[in-house]
């Protein structure tokens, strides 16, 4: 890499770490972070391509009580630079992607530990802002140290030569590079599962399974489905308000006649 | 009489995008709520003092989900402009209006933010990345930040102009038809990526599966995952466990690409 693609790299990897806390502008999720990294690096179609791969993988990432989701900010960075790494070899790029993603996503887990120190570090500089009422300066600080907490292992893997990744990628049978390519088509299931967990319901399941089974015809854009899915809520929560009106209107003979049917 | 201008309604607005900035464990998002309030604070309480203790009130504890949180910003936007005109306002009406708000406001912002919209906003722009197009990257990041932002303002300046009478129209009943109607259209979108881009092919029979049975086998991988993920699992060591499997059973020339 040359030093104007590390200094960008470093710089999108810093405005990722201070996203993955405040979840506002998204620069953190792979769509955006993986197609940077690779525009800067000369390798923008293959950064999108990585970036679209990740992203229906973490699309439902988030932190849930007890299970603690992967990093997606770290995820992503760390993903986008082995890459860049990989690509000088003369691996195939599909696999070089696979191979990417799968090593990326464990080591995101030293994302979640830098980020519980900074959150506890942080608990310092809110002591100082009840002192000295510096509030916009602490917070600052704040926001640079979460952005650090990405920058630094981004700057260790940027640092490490390519040869060393095209080497190891250069031991790898073919075989393993195909269950790579499989294994990253098929992992995207947790993140669907890890949203299902929080929204499954009896009156969400019938929903899953009308999306289930109109995705499988042919043809229709996604958007379009989605249409579909929220004029069917739609309905529903018209109906249920419909209901829930008439309990309260007893001045309804009809309604009565039928009540006393039952 | 004091008047929040609209440039100064504006720059809260801009602060508020960075709530999480400091989130620590003790007061979790307390230096972002105060910094994000602070241009709003420097214009009614010019006085030193006033404004060293009207910081001091908005340190306390405060953690919701960060967008949500832009109508509590509004209601005690005009609270504190109604403190500083003279009306009698506590510290404690301050940190009711706050705590009252965070919890059931979190509970409609979740499921609507995170595992609705941008699901679906990811997955369309995701498969459009996919065939290297970047155009889904670019819709991704204006989509989300004009709707991100739009609603930031728009709810705000709701909270700022009804005041407290905008906790009577957030009914629990309102909150929870929201929560319960972006559940089902995001369960909705579940079905259909769990159809779509859970892509397997098992060497020999995928054909004659999918015309009987199109979809079916990510639909049981899928119930293991939410069954597995209930139990506590954690969400690392399924992947890595579901990419050892593939690479086994691609070894064993049971799947193919």
């Amino acid at each position: 890499m040359s030093l104007i693609s590390i200094v960008c790299v470093m710089l999108i990897s810093f405005v990722a770490g201070i996203e993955g806390i405040l979840d506002e502008f998204e620069f953190h999720q792979p769509l955006i972070s993986c197609t940077l990294i690779g525009m800067v690096t000369g390798h923008l179609k293959e950064g999108i391509v990585l970036g679209g791969s990740l992203q229906l993988i973490a699309l439902g990432w988030a932190n849930l009580g007890a299970s603690v989701a992967p990093d997606v900010c770290l995820a992503s960075i760390i993903s986008a630079i082995l890459m860049v790494h990989g690509l000088s070899s003369d691996i195939k790029t599909s696999y070089v992607i696979a191979f990417s993603i799968a090593i990326a996503i464990p080591l995101s887990l030293i994302g979640l530990s830098l980020t519980k120190m900074c959150r506890n570090l942080a608990v310092r500089l809110v002591h100082n802002m009840d002192i000295t009422y510096h509030v916009a300066k602490y917070h600052v600080i704040g926001i640079c140290m979460q952005g650090l907490r990405v920058l630094l292992p981004a700057f260790i893997l940027v640092m490490i030569p390519s040869t060393w990744v095209c080497a190891i990628l250069n031991v790898i049978p073919i075989e393993l590079f195909k269950g790579l390519v499989i294994g990253s088509r098929v992992v995207c299931v947790v993140g669907f599962a890890i949203v299902a967990n929080v929204l499954a319901s009896k009156q969400s399941w019938p929903f899953f399974i009308i999306g289930f089974a109109l995705a499988c015809i042919p043809g229709i854009p996604m958007i379009m489905l989605c249409f579909i899915g929220f004029a069917l809520m739609w309905i529903v929560m018209l109906q249920k308000n419909a209901i829930g009106s008439k309990k309260e209107n007893k001045e309804d003979p009809l309604g009565d006649i039928i009540d006393d049917y039952e | 009489m004091k008047k929040l201008s609209k440039l100064n309604r504006l720059h809260v607005c801009f602060n508020h995008q960075f709530l999480q900035g400091s989130w620590n464990f003790e007061r979790m998002q307390n230096g972002g709520w105060c910094f994000a309030i602070l241009p709003a604070l420097k214009q009614l309480f010019p006085d030193n003092v006033e404004y060293n203790e009207a910081i001091k009130r908005h340190l306390e504890f405060y953690n919701t989900h960060p967008y949500v949180s832009a109508p509590i910003l509004g209601i005690v936007l005009s609270m504190e402009e109604a403190r500083a005109n003279g009306e009698k306002i506590t510290d404690a009406d301050l940190h009711d209006i706050k705590v009252g708000l965070m919890g059931p406001l979190a509970g409609v912002g979740d499921p609507v933010f995170w595992f609705t919209l941008r699901p679906i906003l990811a997955a369309v722009c995701a498969s459009l990345a996919l065939s290297g197009n970047i155009l889904g990257p670019i819709l991704f990041f204006a989509l989300w930040n004009i709707i991100r932002f739009a609603f930031l303002w728009v709810t705000q300046e709701m909270g700022y102009k009804k005041g407290i009478s905008l906790i009577s129209d957030l009914s629990d009943d309102l909150l929870k038809n929201v929560a319960l109607g972006a559940s089902m259209v995001g369960m909705f979108v579940i079905g259909i990526l769990v159809q779509q881009w859970v892509r397997i092919h098992i060497s020999g029979i995928q054909l004659e599966l999918n015309t009987i049975l199109p979809g079916f086998v990510g639909l049981i991988i899928f119930f293991i995952c939410t069954k597995l993920l209930k139990k506590g699992m954690s969400p690392v060591l399924l992947i890595i466990v579901l990419f050892l499997i593939c690479m086994l059973l691609e070894m064993a020339g049971i799947l193919v690409i």
